[in-house]
């Protein structure tokens, strides 16, 4: 699905990235966490192609072809799928005409007709029923006046209208209590397929216990430090960071 | 100098034939207007209210005028664009200034009392009312007074005491002439007390012909009386338009006035509103898109003069290429206008380096109880909103039209008519798209 291979890439003059590998295959969940400052967020802003962010060295191969020669919107008919840590309030553009123009743009993209409107209005409401989102919504602007939580179930509620096959999902947990939390990750377990992938950026074992990773993998100054199966996020929960840390700059 | 004398000199000349072609009414006032035009000259760059429109050289230019009223023959095909489909109006025309109602308007479906008219018509059949109206305005600019000096013809509405017009009517404002040609529009509108009027007025002008639109529009709001104005320009990029509007509004009426320039070639246009009534409603707003070397001016004037009134003013401009636009909005409080609530904003999008806008709000208060506020900014599309949308799919082009769209549509979701709001999204949506030009028979943007 997913092959990332030495991977470079800095913000202005600083390297952020230096020399990250990992691989996603279909149908798996990976966590990655690790403390602030490690590249987590710029990780993910790399693979949907943030221009903020320039690849200096490296490759990544999504689905057999190259990702970084994409534009953002191609990455994103391709089967990626971001779910902002700070999803983007658009005041004037209501929900609707927003989804409506995403998902016409990405069947344009396979070669389809733009769907018809009772189609498209009941994708709408199906969708919708999964994160519990209600119609009001719709018709607001995107994000515009959201709480937290609707903001987050909003994003899921997105990620379910797409149906991507590598959907990041960068500290959705943030700033949900629990109840939103629970109904976010039902809606991410609802959604997932044996052929689609997860990429799960969280500081907290909590949101894990609800979308539960195969893989974890420690990120720290760039690079993925130590990976392991769903026993380390518990280890890290309560040992914290510098113990990996620790054992990696001894190894060096 | 060199404008203002021809234009003096033509009068001169062809006073006998602009007079004898010319109700009473109209040359009463030619005289006074020629005597302030020499007194105070058409406004130069210096004008502090003229810093970024040099009307002097739009007017500079030898332009035919239709002084021997040529019957000038009218298409009424062209203006397809302007039909706002589920919008039934009382369709009217100004070829020029000289004045035609459509073929299908039919005067007897418009309310008792409600007249409609070309303004000579009117000044002939009217005369008493006319009289009683025409010219009282305070003009504040040369090019009213010239307006005044040479005006033929143009369109009034008068709508008596307590007499609602639900049907909106509409003018389109049309340049067909085969050369070049200056028009001397005057729009007389007159609301009596606890009158109601809508009035779309469509300014097209979609031959290449360069041509001078030189607009009067003097409105008399009094006490209760309600006028909602769509002002919709859509002209090819010869065209150059300086519309002066005066408005009056008595107590508790209401003034809605929504300008919006779709497509142009130079625009300036000011809106003077008196505010002599206490507890008035005014409400000025506009859009403006403009592109390629495009010039967009406006100024407005609200007077309050006469206590708790409130005013709001919205102005959004998008421009690119190397267009200019230009906003100056002054609001006077007047030492008696205790309780005035008034709110001015102005929003630009500048997306291109080479286009330019120039923003001035300027509040004069010398009432110690009012609320005022202003704001202006100039800035760009919302970058992360770019983003945000290009995660989602939506291609970069594609997420900037839905942007620009946006930003206009706070001003067009204020407008009551549903239609009306249909047909103007549609259009503003073409025009971001440039695809205006695809329209049949148009050769607006060539």
């Amino acid at each position: 699905m997913l092959k990332i291979d030495n991977l470079h890439a800095s913000v202005g003059d600083k390297e952020i990235l230096k020399g990250l590998s990992l691989e996603v295959g279909a149908g798996q969940v990976h966590a990655i966490m690790g403390p602030n400052g490690s590249g987590k967020s710029t990780l993910s802003n790399v693979l949907v192609g943030h221009p903020g962010y320039t690849v200096t060295q490296g490759s990544v191969t999504f689905k057999g072809k190259n990702l970084l020669e994409m534009s953002a919107e191609n990455r994103s008919h391709e089967g990626l799928f971001m779910s902002f840590q700070y999803p983007v309030e658009i005041p004037g553009v209501s929900m609707m005409n927003f989804m409506r123009t995403a998902i016409n743009e990405k069947r344009k993209y396979l070669g389809l007709e733009p769907i018809a409107p009772a189609d498209f209005l009941k994708l709408v409401k199906e969708k919708r029923e999964i994160v519990k989102l209600d119609n009001k919504f719709m018709n607001r602007s995107v994000n515009q006046g959201f709480s937290g939580g609707e903001k987050k179930r909003n994003e899921i509620f997105q990620m379910a209208m797409l149906e991507p096959s590598l959907s990041i999902l960068d500290e959705t947990d943030s700033g949900l209590d629990i109840d939103a939390l629970r109904i976010v990750a039902e809606g991410v377990n609802a959604l997932k397929t044996p052929q689609s992938s997860v990429i799960v950026i969280t500081h907290y074992q909590r949101l894990l216990d609800y979308i539960k990773p195969d893989i974890v993998h420690v990120l720290y100054n760039g690079q993925i430090i130590r990976t392991a199966g769903p026993e380390l996020a518990l280890e890290l929960e309560n040992r914290g960071y510098d113990w990996v840390i620790d054992e990696f700059e001894n190894k060096k | 100098m060199k404008a203002l004398n021809q234009y003096i000199e033509l009068y001169k000349e062809q006073k006998d034939v602009i007079e004898n072609t010319s109700a009473p009414g109209l040359n009463a006032q030619r005289a006074f207007a020629l005597e302030a035009l020499a007194h105070k000259g058409l406004p130069v760059e210096s004008d502090e209210n003229y810093l970024h429109s040099n009307v002097e050289e739009w007017l500079a230019p030898n332009y035919g005028l239709n002084i021997q009223r040529l019957n000038l023959p009218l298409d009424t095909e062209e203006p397809f664009r302007c039909s706002v489909p589920n919008l039934s109006t009382q369709l009217y025309f100004l070829n020029g200034d000289s004045f035609m109602s459509a073929p299908q308007t039919n005067a007897s479906l418009l309310p008792d009392g409600v007249i409609v008219k070309g303004l000579n018509t009117f000044a002939c059949d009217y005369s008493e009312i006319f009289s009683r109206y025409y010219n009282k305005s305070s003009f504040t600019d040369g090019t009213s007074f010239l307006n005044t000096l040479l005006v033929q013809d143009g369109f009034v509405v008068y709508v008596p005491k307590n007499v609602v017009v639900e049907k909106p009517i509409q003018l389109i404002e049309l340049m067909q002439s085969q050369f070049s040609m200056l028009a001397c529009r005057r729009i007389l509108l007159i609301l009596e007390q606890g009158a109601a009027l809508k009035l779309l007025l469509c300014d097209h002008s979609l031959r290449m012909q360069e041509y001078l639109s030189l607009q009067v529009v003097e409105a008399f709001v009094e006490d209760n009386a309600s006028l909602e104005l769509y002002d919709l320009e859509e002209t090819h990029t010869g065209n150059s338009r300086i519309s002066s509007l005066y408005v009056n509004v008595g107590n508790d009426s209401r003034f809605v006035c929504n300008n919006i320039t779709l497509h142009n070639g130079r625009t300036r246009n000011s809106a003077n509103v008196a505010v002599n009534g206490h507890g008035a409603e005014i409400v000025l707003n506009g859009i403006v898109i403009a592109d390629k070397e495009q010039h967009v001016d406006n100024y407005t004037f609200i007077d309050h003069n006469s206590c708790n009134s409130t005013s709001r003013e919205l102005f959004k401009y998008v421009l690119s290429g190397s267009s200019v636009g230009a906003f100056k909005g002054k609001v006077l409080v007047r030492g008696g206008a205790q309780g005035t609530d008034s709110q001015q904003t102005n929003r630009n999008l500048a997306l291109t380096s080479s286009a330019r806008m120039f923003a001035e709000p300027q509040l004069e208060i010398y009432a110690d109880n009012v609320k005022c506020s202003h704001g202006a900014t100039v800035g760009q599309l919302d970058q992360a909103a770019l983003f945000y949308m290009r995660q989602r799919g939506i291609s970069e082009q594609e997420a900037k039209m839905l942007l620009k769209e946006a930003f206009v549509g706070e001003v067009i979701d204020s407008i009551p008519l549903a239609p009306l709001r249909d047909r103007l999204n549609r259009l503003i949506s073409l025009r971001f798209r440039g695809q205006l030009a695809q329209c049949k028979g148009c050769n607006i943007c060539h």
